[in-house]
């Protein structure tokens, strides 16, 4: 039996380079992590799909430390900037410090395991870490 | 006054804090009754009304019709967010705009005590069992947490962080100052949830929620209500002097949501919306940010009132920073911000606050405010932002009588 993997979220592709995917408008280059009727930007209602490249910068981040019921705290959440493109992500393996985290570092794409389900089917998430 | 002129001719809001013997209509009648009486008119009066209660089910406008006068009038329940408040005021604005109406009421009540963390959902409780995408992500499990976070915190966090990103000088000492700032404000205002002094040390060594923002540097959850009365300039006319004297003139009353931006998926912009939300406000109104004498903004938490200093054109571009360091924003400052205690410790009752942040700013303009009194009030700024997103801009002026 091979052990199948899912990602996270449909726009994480697996395989031996694991990278993010968008929705790119095709008439004005707005990019979109979810299914979109029509573009918010130009209302135009053709897509296609893009890679998005897995080097970039933290432009934005906080690091919580209260969360939900079942969500395990510290992490840092944080606004990536791939290249133009704006990607919500955690900042991982790194500890969840101000003194570790900064606006501006370098960071590169990582996945890493959520577990496996009753049916053998092992759910992959992502990640950046520093670069 | 001239004829297609607002005013509120009665406003008020109840005091903030806990009610646990008290439900939402109870409160939103007290601040209705209580903006009838202020503005000398009855339910007998308004021609529209519209209520907003956004954890509540709907129809709060036809069951607070029940507590204070049922009348026939038109009802519109409206939803918009932390902006909920302004909202139905800017929908009896337009009632009265239209000429449908010369008089309405907007109403904003919520019950928050208690309710801990806005925006968070929980992890998935069949995580392990059966990965099944779903949803506009097809997402395995919920993301929160894991791609980020959604909760307001951690959310208004990366808003503070990212102008520090952008401009510098952004410290988590920065905020916390923010905050000093509005719990020192809100000593003086007795209708504020809280309304302990706390210090530098206090804030920055209180539980973290999410870096920067520290739990008195969040906005607080409490009940409450509030209530306006609106007249058009045509009618104001014809009622007393006293009446005249104490309306408020509406100059500038906007609402915008966030046009499409590149990042705006991702972190929701309360930058732009705001931005263009102020400078056609203060079109409207004629006036420009040096003539305002305070403004009370959305701080629900310290580091988006930061960004709100540069997005109103309080300053330079870029330059909340050093605003906020020059003691501006300070009661005895140039430009007083959230003088109430701001939602950090007056309390953000949701849907009342985009109204009972136009009666603070009422309250001053009418030389009301008792010890809290800006002297010599005479133009006022009140701005919401709801995530989504919804921005609420109202800028009134003291009556020329
Ligand atoms: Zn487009």
């Amino acid at each position: 039996m091979t052990m199948t993997q899912i990602p996270l979220v449909d726009y994480l592709v697996l395989g031996d380079k694991p990278h993010l995917t968008a929705n790119e408008c095709t008439s004005c280059g707005a990019r979109f992590f979810d299914r979109r009727n029509a573009c918010a930007a130009c209302f135009a209602e053709e897509f296609k799909t893009v890679a998005i490249q897995n080097e970039g910068i933290v432009r934005a981040f906080t690091i919580v430390t209260f969360a939900a019921p079942g969500v395990p705290v510290p992490f840092v959440a944080a606004v990536i900037d791939c290249g133009g493109t704006s990607v919500r992500a955690n900042v991982i393996n790194v500890e969840a410090t101000p003194e570790k985290v900064s606006l501006g570092m370098k960071v590169r794409l990582a996945t890493y395991s959520l577990g496996t389900d009753d049916h053998g089917t092992e759910a992959i998430g992502f990640g950046y870490e520093p670069a | 006054m001239a004829t297609d002129d607002i005013y509120i001719l009665g406003i008020n809001m109840t005091k903030f804090g806990k009610y646990p013997d008290k439900d939402t209509v109870d409160l939103a009648a007290e601040a209705v009754i209580a903006a009838l009486k202020d503005g000398q008119v009855t339910m007998k009066d308004m021609g529209v009304m519209a209520a907003g209660c956004l954890m509540g089910q709907g129809g709060i406008g036809q069951m607070i019709q029940k507590q204070v006068g049922q009348t026939g009038i038109p009802v519109y329940n409206v939803s918009n967010a932390c902006a909920t408040g302004a909202t139905a005021l800017r929908t009896v604005i337009m009632a009265i705009k239209a000429g449908e109406c010369d008089m309405g009421l907007a109403v904003g009540v919520e019950k928050l005590a208690g309710v801990g963390l806005l925006g968070a959902s929980p992890a998935s409780k069949s995580a392990g069992k059966e990965w099944k995408p779903s949803g506009r992500y097809g997402s395995v499990q919920n993301v929160d947490g894991l791609i980020g976070t959604a909760n307001m915190p951690g959310t208004f966090a990366q808003v503070g962080m990212e102008y520090g990103h952008k401009y510098g000088g952004a410290t988590f000492e920065l905020f916390a100052k923010i905050s000093e700032k509005n719990h020192a404000h809100s000593t003086l205002n007795p209708l504020a949830a809280y309304n302990k002094r706390m210090t530098l040390d206090e804030i920055m060594n209180d539980i973290m929620i999410a870096y920067p923002n520290t739990r008195p540097m969040c906005s607080a959850n409490c009940d409450g209500a509030a209530a306006a009365v609106l007249v058009s300039g045509t009618k104001l006319k014809t009622l007393s002097l006293e009446q005249q004297r104490r309306a408020v003139k509406v100059s500038a009353s906007v609402l915008t949501s966030d046009p499409y931006q590149e990042a705006c998926q991702i972190l929701p912009d309360v930058n732009t919306l705001t931005k263009i939300a102020a400078k056609q406000a203060y079109e409207q109104a004629g006036v420009s940010p040096s003539d305002l004498n305070l403004v009370e903004l959305h701080d629900c938490f310290a580091t988006a009132e930061l960004v709100h200093y540069d997005n109103l054109m309080l300053c330079e571009e870029g330059g909340a920073v050093d605003f906020f360091n020059s003691g501006a924003t300070w009661r005895d400052g140039k430009t007083p911000v959230n003088v109430s205690g701001g939602l950090e410790s007056k309390g953000h009752p949701i849907a009342a606050t985009g109204i009972a942040n136009v009666w603070e700013v009422c309250h001053h303009l009418r030389g009301e405010a008792g010890p809290r009194q800006i002297e010599g009030a005479k133009v006022g700024l009140a701005h919401v932002i709801g995530l989504g997103s919804a921005c609420g801009i109202h800028i009134l002026e003291k009556s020329a009588l």
